[in-house]
């Protein structure tokens, strides 16, 4: 499977380097609602009540869930961007 | 009707279904055996994907562990979730680019080495079959309490009931993996998504209805309870510690364990064999990562109901049972007694059961035959603990019984046996696909015999995929002792070895042959050694160690053996780095490997899954 020559490298590189941008961006939110709101503040985000949960506990077991759906959701969105921006066109 | 007759209908209706679609769509050539053909639409491949990812352990236990652990529960939930994440942004787009059969075809090939290829393959199959047994299980559980339980006196060959249930089970998931491959499978998992779906949301509804008055379970368990006026949250916290349980959302756990777990079963579910081969069968690199977002959604129905249901079922356990006379207690726990998942010691002789924290007696419940004390319950030979408590419920059940202990009708209740079998068969044969995969293409075909026919390589994957089957169902009837504690070894080794290779192989184009073996070998090494050390004490002692006993005072760091594998992660990952340069730069061809599955994809150009 050899890519296209008509791809050129300079091309190539801003591609990848979009890529890695929105990859590192979605991946520090996944990080700061599961990791972060979810266990390390647990504590601290427990004194805020939502009706009636509380409200680091509400991230551990539903906060967390909902927003990696929408990061997928987004990732999808902005990576089909950037595949038209940068694509080869179709030959022929 | 009663609840036997609608489980016959229902489990017997949806079989007839998982038949069906198997004709329907059996597979005549190896791709079509292996990846459909790379031909699914990306919403039917979510379905399949999250029937595939959502197990028996999803359906049936996990629940139930959140309902006794509380807060701790919370790290299958973003455990199981936030690896799916890992999953669609670092690995799905990229191995779908590189457009091959399986995990250690691209292990292999990135890194040009056989035996990268054997260690992966290894740690492919050692994954599914550990799964598999599991789902065998779960087969088997749900058909000894709904299908079999009214019969009495020897079956058939005097086989044991759950020893019926695993057989069918088995001989289903034969008859459409082995006839149907990936593409029965696919089209089979999405009727059982729709099952499984159904099947959990059914009775959530209803019982959020009933407790709350909130038919959305997710914002229900953060409601007021119906004419009380306190946050159900609230009422439950405060009834956990009447009973000196720990208060629900706390949590027992240490903060570093938590974290060290979550990130284990992440990084662990991550590089699951069964669910990165999913992506092979759609069309297109953007229609992989579509589809990765429809899993997830679907996935995310069910893992946000989950700890709804196990609120709702944890405060109808401690509401309804304490210091209820036995013989008053409702019919479930005495099916479930029956069944020998709950069993009850009455240590002050007072006839009521009393629940507190703590375990009633050490171990699990070793009856004594089908003999009956004073008040007509199941008698036990195991030597009871000094504490007050005497209940003991076994945490599978509560989603199986959770149907009966609200009262809800008997056919809910068969539902939720006909969605536990969905589950459990879903994932069983999609990991039986991976076994015979890897058995078919990666040991014979790329390792022994390189020349043999796709007749002779489909003829091969169907026999490998009947085997594995056999000896699946033979795990399911007689568990080995050790299932627990391979679960954990499944999830270290996936997190310690599969997930930085495979990184790795995509996101560092110096990364060479040295470096990802050493990595491997020392991640497997490190973690297997620890789980090894802290569970099973009489290996450690054969050696000639002094064996510590698996408690926090004793773990490094506070990290627990089911967390280990993330520190096996790093270990792997740094090795991995410092070995790699040292020593000389992959081959010019590996680099070229490398930039192609990182670039777009031509527009309206179709990958096709080659094996070249």
């Amino acid at each position: 499977m050899t890519e296209p020559e008509d791809t050129p490298k300079t091309d190539q590189n801003a591609y990848w380097a979009a890529n890695l941008k929105c990859v590192g961006i979605l991946l520090s939110i996944w990080f700061i609602v599961s990791y972060g709101c979810g266990i390390l503040l647990v504590e601290q985000l427990n004194q805020i009540k939502m009706g009636g949960f509380q409200l680091g506990f509400w991230f551990a077991q539903q906060g967390s869930i909902y927003v990696f759906v929408i990061l997928i959701a987004v990732y999808v969105r902005v990576m089909n961007k950037l595949d038209h921006k940068y694509a080869p066109k179709k030959k022929g | 009707m009663d609840v036997q007759t609608w489980t016959y209908l229902l489990v017997g209706l949806t079989f007839a279904l998982y038949i069906g679609i198997a004709i329907w769509a059996r597979a005549a050539t190896t791709g079509e055996f292996y990846v459909a053909g790379g031909g699914v639409p990306a919403l039917a491949n979510g379905m399949a994907t999250a029937a595939d990812w959502m197990s028996a352990a999803s359906f049936i236990s996990m629940a139930g562990l959140i309902s006794f652990m509380g807060y701790d529960g919370s790290v299958y939930l973003m455990g199981w979730t936030g690896g799916y994440v890992l999953l669609a942004l670092l690995l799905a787009p990229y191995l779908r680019k590189f457009g091959k059969f399986t995990v250690p075809d691209f292990v292999g090939d990135r890194y040009y080495s056989k035996t990268a290829r054997l260690v992966a393959l290894i740690c492919a199959i050692f994954i599914s079959f550990t799964y598999v047994c599991g789902q065998m299980r779960g087969v088997g559980v749900v058909f000894t309490r709904f299908l079999f339980s009214e019969i009495d006196g020897p079956m058939l060959f005097n086989w044991e009931p759950i020893t019926w249930g695993v057989v069918i089970g088995m001989a289903i998931v034969f008859f459409y993996a082995v006839l149907g491959g990936m593409k029965g499978i696919t089209y089979t998992q999405v009727a059982q998504y729709c099952v499984l779906i159904f099947a959990f949301m059914v009775p959530a509804i209803f019982i959020s209805l009933m407790m709350t008055g909130n038919p959305i379970p997710q914002i229900g368990f953060g409601s007021e309870v119906t004419g009380e006026g306190v946050y159900l949250l609230d009422k439950l916290d405060g009834l956990s510690q009447e009973l000196g349980f720990a208060s629900y959302t706390d949590g027992s756990k240490g903060m570093i364990d938590v974290f060290f777990i979550t990130m284990a079963l992440m990084v662990g579910t991550a590089g699951l064999p069964h669910v990165i081969i999913r992506f092979y069968t759609v069309k297109k690199v953007s229609a992989a990562r579509v589809s990765a977002f429809w899993a997830l959604l679907f996935i995310a129905i069910l893992y946000t109901t989950a700890p709804a249901v196990a609120v709702f079922a944890r405060t109808n356990l401690l509401v309804s049972i304490p210091d209820k006379p036995y013989a008053e207690a409702p019919q479930w726990i005495k099916s479930w007694e029956d069944a020998g998942l709950v069993a009850w010691q009455d240590k002050n002789k007072d006839g009521k059961i009393q629940y507190f924290a703590g375990d009633a007696f050490s171990g699990k419940p070793a009856f004594d035959g089908e003999k009956r004390g004073e008040n007509d319950e199941r008698l036990l030979t195991n030597t009871p603990t000094d504490n007050k408590n005497e209940l003991y419920v076994d945490r599978d059940i509560i989603v199986l019984a959770n149907p009966e202990i609200a009262n809800l009708p008997n056919w809910v209740v068969a539902l939720v046996a006909a969605g536990g079998l969905a589950a459990a068969l879903s994932t069983a044969a999609g990991l039986l696909l991976v076994i015979s995969t890897s058995v078919a293409h990666d040991l014979v075909k790329k390792t022994f015999a390189p020349g043999i026919s796709d007749k002779k390589e489909l003829f091969i994957a169907r026999c490998a995929a009947g085997v594995a089957v056999v000896v699946a169902g033979y795990f399911g009837i007689n568990p080995p002792g050790f299932v627990a504690q391979v679960v954990a070894f499944a999830f270290g080794l996936a997190a310690s070895s599969f997930f930085p290779v495979i990184i790795l192989g995509i996101f560092s184009k110096r990364m060479n042959r040295e470096g990802a073996i050493s990595g491997m070998v020392i991640g497997i090494l490190f973690t297997a050694s620890y789980i090894i050390y802290f569970k099973y004490p009489d290996l450690v002692e054969a050696v000639g160690l002094t064996a510590k006993e698996n408690t926090k005072e004793n773990w490094w760091f506070g990290i627990s053996p089911e967390g280990i594998g993330t520190l096996g992660m790093i270990f792997n990952f740094t090795v991995a780095f410092v070995i790699s340069s040292f020593t000389k730069a992959p081959p010019k061809d590996v680099v070229e490997m490398v930039e192609s599955i990182r670039m777009p994809e031509a527009e309206g150009e179709e990958l096709t899954v080659s094996d070249h």
